[in-house]
């Protein structure tokens, strides 16, 4: 059962093989028993999901149900659930519930899915081995030592070990991708404004977007379905008319023409990884596509724009934890400048703060010409790559991230290269593509690695079409980790 | 030395939309503290704001009124700071690209406060204007050495209004802002209550040697919230620099409070202390785009403006600059002008002379507004048809107009109730002469060896005999054959 397809899980719920309760029972006492090994989540609360379940079995049985109704969907924990702690991996948050729910939430309650719980996370989505969560580092399930990537570890472990049988993401530079890749999982970053991001508390506005993680791409279209969608709330959603992203699913891939960035193939790309990607690549060639060299001459800058311009925004996104409202506020302080500075020196841990301080720094009167404004002005460039690559290709792929996942403590206190594990995810956000990872094989080490597919905007049901095919054609999606 | 006064002002004025600017809680002044601050505006994690139109178009109005180009294209940035009545720890405000832009103007009629200066007009040249958001307010009392927060206000939406350093008094400053006061209401985007502080004003102060063409350091005088306080608090600055500068100090920028109470300004903060606020564009709202449809819609719904007007009122009307200048202060009395006109058929001067007389000195005596007015604009048009008939003097139409407060009915109910028809029987008036030529022989001899100025006397007896009632022209003109003997 737990490493049924959606599609298969519902068919059971539908015909009452199981029922709504008994599949979030199973799942729920899989998490008490693995999860205190790999700390993937924060919040369980049993009588929560047992009771939206009763309630989904009711819909099962009046025959009204949907694709996802009764099934359990482990939530990040940056997406506000209402009765819910929402911490965002903070102990700035560590207490509050939220009175309100968040779009997606909304999304996934309506189709009469189950919270299964809330998963763990980098602090506010701020790492990329989610070893900055104040709720404890989450384990990869592959292998209890190494990192399972950030900023949704606590998600893609949760999928990988199949504690839940999908789980939600949010991916500001590479949080849904490239913990995708270093758990073997498949996950899904949809163009900016495609998935709503009312209720998903803020790290970088301009680039963050929620989107699906999950065994494979037809259970990510299946999710997708429901998570998508305008939201007037949300100035940056795009009204657009409601898709199937589930669509194309079945559509064959000869003529399909995939472009390879040079610069995602070049120095720093660890040969175990490069290895499983020409394999995978043939695969696609074996499909009937042909791949075609590209440039992406920017990419180089994808990084250091991106430190610029998140952290940016981060710093006035996170003002308003000032302990003034809800949320830590320092027991001990002497005047108002007192109480802010030490709410957030204790309520804060050290990445988020390192990045609220170069935000601080880049949008300083004399320096932000500089370091901003050149930025923005880069980050357009870096689009500008793509629509021209787009021109010579139907899709773009290449490596998730340049290594398989590393160990616990690696690159904690060595913050660029942390950065640069998200060499090759990173410029997707930049120019608000949409961008995807799919398991393909293992690294030297046993580890798995991630190929990424860059499609042009709005291309989600093709890139999720060409994943599916590899899918069909391969079994590494259906692999699961032993002995956790 | 004689020195020159530099002032420019920013005004802030409340937009009367019904919700919030990026929310859709209620903007309404007075609920119990919080109970207007939804999960947007007290900034819960996660929430996002969606712009208002409404306020987008009551600026746009603003904009056209006052003759200013508008931006098709404007952008909202955040302003970075941290105090606890502003949630997000960031103000969303215009900075670089204001929804209104330059070339607006505002023509001010200024009286000058002291001495024997000649009222004079002036165009005030106005920056331009931007979208924001409001503050919510911090209560220092009643909270036993704590400080309590009330959101209500918090995103309410602002129109900041700057001019050019273009004011050379406090008078010209004060004709300002009440030019700029009844302009908002007249065009319906502001209430203009100051005292619930929808209409806020800051003034920029500061001095130069009369002739030098370079602006001294100025100071930015805060809490300006009453015309009266304006103009004193400008006067006290003003003062306050000279005397600095005549000591052979410099002037320090800094933003200074105004204290009524003691009528002084004090430091807030000098310019050192000032934040960096680290503005830039808000990514959680796209730029506010402008088309010509919704430039059309503003200029659809947009009033006759007080400056059209007032020309009008002249060129039709037959006004001084003046009265008509007045009339056009609102909308409301604009209007009751025009209704006492159309239903007299005429007679502007007269109209205009017992609106801005009589009527508002009785309506300033109890505090009311034009539109609360007892007597409406039909009823004073009543009345005076019937100064301009003959029917009454316009000595008694006054009494007439006492008993029309006092709510004694209209003017015809209230001469027929009182007798107060003015007579114009010729007999009846020859025989009170007659009476009066034959009780004064003396003052007749006066008269008739030359001495006219006693011809008063007689008038003064002869209306009192008629009890008013006589008609004044009548009156003259046997009085003046019956004493030519």
């Amino acid at each position: 059962m737990f490493n049924t397809s959606l599609k298969e899980l519902s068919a059971q719920l539908a015909s009452k093989k199981i029922s709504s309760v008994e599949l979030t029972q199973t799942f729920l006492d899989r998490i008490r028993e693995l999860n205190p090994r790999l700390n993937a989540f924060i919040t369980i609360d049993e009588n929560k999901s047992l009771a939206q379940a009763k309630t989904a079995d009711a819909l099962i049985a009046s025959g009204k149900a949907g694709p996802l109704t009764g099934i359990p969907v482990a939530q990040k924990d940056i997406f506000c659930a209402e009765g819910w702690l929402s911490t965002c991996g903070s102990k700035m948050l560590h207490n509050f519930v939220s009175p309100y729910d968040a779009h997606v939430i909304e999304q996934f309650n309506r189709a009469g899915a189950i919270n299964l719980g809330k998963t763990n996370m980098d602090e506010f989505a701020m790492g990329s081995s989610n070893e900055t969560s104040y709720f404890g580092k989450v384990k990869n399930p592959w292998d209890l030592n190494a990192v399972p990537g950030g900023s949704s570890g606590g998600s893609a472990a949760a999928v990988a070990a199949r504690l839940c049988p999908a789980a939600t993401g949010t991916d500001t530079g590479g949080s849904i991708r490239q913990p995708a890749a270093l758990n073997g999982i498949t996950g899904i970053k949809p163009t900016y404004g495609v998935v709503s991001r009312y209720g998903m508390i803020a790290f970088a506005s301009s680039l963050d977007q929620g989107g699906p993680m999950a065994k494979s791409a037809e259970d990510c279209a299946l999710l997708l379905n429901v998570m998508a969608g305008f939201d007037s709330r949300d100035s940056t959603s795009l009204e657009r008319e409601k898709e199937d992203y589930g669509r194309d699913l079945e559509q064959p891939l000869k003529g399909l023409r995939i472009g390879l960035p040079k610069e995602y193939f070049a120095e720093g790309l660890s040969a175990d990884v490069a290895q499983a990607i020409e394999a995978a690549l043939a695969e696609y060639r074996k499909l009937g596509a042909e791949t075609v060299e590209i440039s992406l001459p920017n990419s180089k800058l994808a990084v250091p724009v991106y430190y610029v311009l998140a952290p940016a925004e981060a710093s006035s996104n996170l003002a308003r934890f000032d302990g003034v409202r809800y949320g830590y506020r320092a027991p001990e302080y002497t005047d108002l400048a007192d109480m802010y500075g030490k709410s957030r020196a204790q309520g804060f841990g050290a990445e988020v703060k390192r990045r609220i301080m170069i935000g601080t720094y880049v949008l300083s009167a004399g320096y932000y010409d500089a370091y901003y404004l050149k930025a923005q002005k880069l980050r357009r460039l870096i689009a500008q790559d793509f629509t021209n690559a787009f021109a010579q290709c139907d899709m773009i792929m290449g490596p998730t991230a340049p290594t398989t996942a590393f160990n616990l403590g690696e690159k904690s206190d060595d913050p660029v290269s942390m950065y640069l594990s998200d060499i090759y995810t990173i410029a997707v956000n930049l120019a608000g593509l949409p961008g995807m990872s799919v398991p393909a094989g293992f690294g030297a080490n046993g580890r798995p690695v991630g190929l990424q597919i860059i499609g042009n905007y709005f291309s989600e049901a093709k890139m999720l079409n060409v994943a599916h095919q590899f899918q069909k054609a391969t079994d590494w999606h259906t692999r699961m980790p032993q002995g956790i | 030395m004689q020195w020159e006064i530099v002032i420019g002002l920013e005004t802030h004025a409340q937009l009367n939309t019904h919700s919030k600017i990026f929310s859709g809680a209620a903007t309404a002044y007075g609920a119990a503290p919080n109970t207007q601050a939804c999960a947007v505006d007290i900034a819960l994690p996660g929430v996002l704001p969606v712009f208002n139109r409404a306020a987008a178009e009551k600026a746009v109005k603003f904009g056209l009124a006052i003759g200013a180009r508008i931006n098709r294209r404007s952008v909202f940035e955040r302003k970075n700071y941290f105090y606890p009545d502003l949630p997000k720890g960031y103000q969303t405000t215009q900075l670089e690209l204001p929804i209104v832009a330059e070339g607006g103007t505002l023509q001010i009629q200024v009286t000058p406060s002291t001495g024997s200066g000649q009222a004079y007009e002036k165009t005030i040249r106005i920056t331009r204007a931007h979208l924001e958001e409001d503050a919510g307010k911090s209560l220092h009392e009643d909270f036993h050495g704590m400080t309590g927060i009330d959101l209500n206000r918090a995103g309410t939406p602002l129109v900041e209004i700057v001019t050019e350093p273009d004011l050379r008094s406090s008078a010209e400053a004060v004709a300002y802002a009440k030019k700029l006061h009844s302009l908002v209401r007249w065009i319906g985007i502001c209430d203009g209550n100051m005292q619930e502080g929808s209409f806020r004003c800051d003034a920029n102060v500061s001095v130069r040697p009369m002739g030098v063409e370079t602006l001294g350091t100025r100071c930015e005088i805060k809490n300006l919230n009453s015309f009266k306080f304006m103009e004193k608090a400008i006067e006290y600055e003003v003062r306050r620099q000279i005397e600095i500068l005549e000591d052979g100090g410099r002037i320090i920028q800094e933003t200074r409070l105004y204290d009524p109470d003691r009528d002084e300004t004090r430091s807030m903060r000098s310019k050192e202390e000032a934040n960096d606020y680290r503005y830039f564009p808000d990514p959680d709202l796209l730029p506010l785009v402008v088309d010509e449809a919704f430039l059309d819609q503003a200029r659809a719904t947009m009033p006759e403006l007080p400056q059209a007007m007032r020309e009008r009122f002249v060129r039709d009307q037959g006004l001084p600059a003046y009265d008509a200048g007045i009339l056009t202060t609102s909308r409301e009395l604009a209007g009751y002008f025009e209704d006492t006109v159309k239903a007299l058929g005429g007679e502007a001067k007269m109209a205009t002379n017992w609106i801005m007389g009589d009527l508002s000195a009785q309506l300033n005596k109890e505090g009311l507004e034009i539109t609360n007015s007892p007597i409406t604009a039909g009823k004073l048009a009543g009345l005076l048809q019937r100064i301009v008939d003959g029917t009454i003097s316009g000595k008694i139409a006054k009494e007439v107009f006492s008993a029309m407060w006092a709510g004694e009915g209209d003017a015809d109910t209230i001469i027929e109730a009182k007798g107060l028809k003015q007579v114009s029987d010729s007999g009846a008036i020859e025989k009170i002469v007659d009476e009066i030529i034959a009780a004064n022989p003396a003052q007749v001899a006066e008269y008739r060896s030359g001495k006219e100025k006693v011809f008063g006397f007689f008038v003064g007896l002869a209306m009192k005999a008629s009890k008013g009632k006589a008609n004044p022209a009548q009156l003259n003109e046997i009085l003046k054959k019956k004493l030519a003997g």
